[in-house]
């Protein structure tokens, strides 16, 4: 079965930024907070409450994917979509499509930042904040 | 900087609004942080001024291995302290290593002085010296809300700021690094508040680049898996390190109302359970460090009858709580709390603070000081009066508190009551009293810290008194530190970043270096230190230990002044062997 990330535990997120540093690493090969697909930030400061700001895995119809012009985005399995960057043209479409602002954009390659899904960041959470959930395929 | 053969630094002159970038390779022999920033200090340092002469620099540095490793998260910061004259130096953890990494610098020199009150903008492409006449007068909380909201970068930011302590030049005010980290000691914020520097905010967005991801990412999980799966960093995380509270109090090494005892009777009452149970709300983390032990506790305060409520969140650890609370008799975690908030709004040093207080509570008790002075009537365990009492401080509120914020060595300068100020070499002691290699460990460390030499540390874990292993530990320890802080990982994690694990890191990030050579760098920063502490006068031999160490029993029993200074003679002798022989 097809996995997707839940980032549903937010309340018990200690602000180490282990997650970012870790999506960046892993899939750009960047040290970087800019280039991850997992954004964590404090909402009013931080004496306020993290928030994460992630691909939420929409399922049958996806806003990015329906924006994309140019077909580099394509459903993924059980949520969320694949990037085909080779396809994409840099228009930033789905970075205003996507509601929850979850499609993060990186200037240097001109390119969103679209989540795998690959439970990377969940992998190097120490707090339980992010977990990988088996789904059905919606394809 | 990581994978270049030199260190970036950013010099920023705050009286012409001019900045400059070198590379200094010449550097990379100090490896980075306290190494990098003490020789940034020698060649900036003005001996011959006043450690608040705007001539003076401000010195800010980062490791070869921060952010890219877990718990490497430390910023360095160095001066010339306002409290002791001599060798300023402090650590903070919050963002602030991330943005200056991710920003594209190593270090950063802060000289001159801005014309009105200023803060400081730094980004990879930019530095903005910005209007602060409006931020002057604010406490620590409202200026980091007022910068969050007019400058970019969230997410990517640290801000550090000072309070009203630092803006009225208190030896002993604080940097706040991102509401719950500081700069605590030695007087930082003074340093600030000399130069009109309200505030700095740093936006680090650059990406690097990986090279050979696999040696890297290899060594940093066996790293990550020590750090959270092993039982070397869970005190930290869980209870914190208030969990000492209660052993320490048990085993009669907790300073208790100005040393006059070494066990509080409330020991229980302020233990790390008690905080734990009654007031932690959540833990946070530095940047990068997975281990999260910033420990935040809410106080529910009544400010008004008819059930009027605020809510605060409050950052504890171990030294504040014997610092405002065992050592100033006060004896509930919400009392506590209380204490900590105003020393957080007004920018001091918590553990300073509750030191000096300690002295003044007992200089009032002993009439050296009248209540026309101290305007509130002091006493252990009267949390009104302390309260109103470190605001006086940090606004210098008459001719007594200018005295006060100028530390406990300087009051009883004037007011007497030497032998009851708690005080190594000027700087307040730690929540230590644990035997002789604490007391000489600050009195001879570096910036007389005690986390210079870990000595309260030795102390606990020496079985037999021994006077050579005494002073050969703590020297070797000190220079340990040195190699240690340059990195600069916390020191929470000291026992996971043992040498193979340094060498590990760093030969996977491209840094080849040997044990040896990490022997070196460690014994090269500190006879750099050795050399501006006495560029800056200070004479080993004529330090004065307050009597009150020898009349209190410490956890090891009573403890005999001759011997002290022995140990500190001994000390001595090592240090001018170890200069020696650098030029032989």
């Amino acid at each position: 079965m097809p996995k997707v990330l839940r980032a549903d535990g937010m309340n018990k997120c200690i602000g180490c930024f282990t997650c970012m540093l870790a999506c960046s690493g892993v899939n750009r090969q960047n040290y970087s907070l800019s280039k991850s697909a997992i954004r964590v930030k404090t909402s009013g400061g931080l004496q306020g409450k993290f928030i994460s700001i992630v691909c939420l895995a929409c399922r049958d119809e996806r806003a990015c994917a329906e924006a994309c012009p140019s077909g580099a985005l394509e459903k993924r399995p059980g949520g969320g979509v694949i990037f085909k960057a080779q396809r994409c043209i840099g228009c930033r479409k789905c970075e205003t499509a996507c509601i929850v602002s979850a499609v993060h954009y990186d200037e240097e390659e001109n390119k969103p930042i679209i989540c795998k899904h690959c439970g990377v960041c969940a992998k190097f959470c120490p707090h339980e904040c992010l977990r990988m959930e088996e789904v059905d395929n919606d394809l | 900087m990581i994978y270049e053969k030199y260190i970036r630094v950013l010099y920023i002159d705050m009286t012409e609004n001019k900045i400059r970038i070198e590379n200094r390779a010449d550097l990379c022999e100090y490896l980075g942080g306290v190494g990098v920033a003490t020789k940034l200090l020698e060649e900036n340092i003005k001996p011959e001024l006043d450690p608040l002469h705007e001539d003076q620099p401000i010195i800010f540095a980062i490791g070869a291995a921060s952010t890219v490793f877990p718990v490497v998260t430390k910023t360095v910061a160095m001066f010339r302290s306002p409290l002791t004259g001599e060798l300023g130096e402090s650590y903070a953890g919050g963002r602030m290593a991330m943005t200056l990494f991710l920003a594209g610098y190593d270090a950063v020199v802060i000289l001159g002085k801005a014309k009105r009150p200023s803060y400081i903008t730094i980004s990879r492409n930019d530095v903005g010296f910005k209007d602060a006449r409006a931020l002057w007068g604010a406490t620590s909380d409202e200026v980091g809300r007022i910068i969050r909201e007019r400058e970019p970068g969230g997410g990517k930011r640290s801000i550090i700021r000072i309070g009203p302590g630092g803006e009225n030049m208190s030896s002993f005010a604080s940097v706040c690094v991102d509401t719950y980290r500081h700069f605590g000691r030695l007087g930082l914020g003074a340093v600030f508040g000399s130069k009109n520097l309200k505030a700095i905010s740093i936006v680090g967005d650059r990406s690097v680049p990986i090279k050979n991801f696999k040696d890297y990412f290899k060594v940093y999980q066996e790293i990550y898996n020590r750090v959270t799966d092993t039982e070397i960093m869970s005190k930290y995380h869980d209870v914190g390190t208030p969990i000492n509270i209660e052993p320490l109090n048990a085993v009669g090494g907790l300073p208790t109302k100005n040393l006059r005892q070494n066990v509080f009777e409330h020991g229980e009452s302020i233990s790390g359970e008690a905080f734990a149970q009654k007031n932690l709300v959540r833990k946070m983390a530095c940047t990068g460090c997975p281990v999260g032990c910033i420990h935040i506790g809410q106080l529910r305060r009544e400010f008004d009858k008819g059930h009027e409520y605020e809510v605060i969140s409050v950052g504890y650890d171990y030294e504040l709580i014997f610092a405002l609370g065992s050592f100033l008799g006060v004896k509930t975690p919400n009392d506590i709390l209380d204490l900590i908030d105003v020393v957080e709004q007004m920018g001091l040093d918590a553990m300073s603070t509750g030191v000096v207080l300690g002295w003044a509570t007992e200089a009032f008790m002993k009439k050296l000081i009248t209540e026309e002075q101290t305007i509130v009537p002091l006493a252990f365990g009267n949390v009104a009066s302390y309260k109103k009492a470190i605001e006086y401080m940090a606004y210098k509120e008459n001719d007594f508190y200018s005295v006060l914020a100028q530390g406990a060595d300087k009051a009883s300068d004037v007011y007497g009551g030497k032998e009851f100020a708690m005080t190594l070499a000027k700087n307040e002691m730690a929540g230590y009293h644990t035997g002789y290699a604490a007391v000489v460990g600050a009195a001879v460390g570096a910036r007389h810290s005690h986390l210079c030499n870990g000595g309260y540390s030795l102390d606990q874990s020496m079985k037999e008194f021994n006077k050579e292993k005494i002073v050969d530990t703590l020297f070797a320890e000190e220079k340990e530190r040195c190699m240690l802080n340059s990195l600069v990982i916390c020191l929470f994690a000291r026992k996971v970043y043992d040498r193979k694990t340094i060498l590990a890191a760093l030969n996977s990030i491209g840094n080849n270096l040997t044990d040896e050579e990490l022997t070196a760098i460690g014994e090269r920063i500190y006879r750099a230190k050795l050399r501006i502490k006495k560029a800056l006068g200070f004479d080993q031999m004529s330090v004065k230990l307050p009597k009150r160490f020898f009349e209190t029993p410490s956890m090891s029993g009573q403890l005999d002044e001759k011997i002290a200074y022995e140990l500190i003679g001994m000390y001595n002798k090592k240090i001018e062997e170890f200069m020696a022989a650098e030029n032989r």
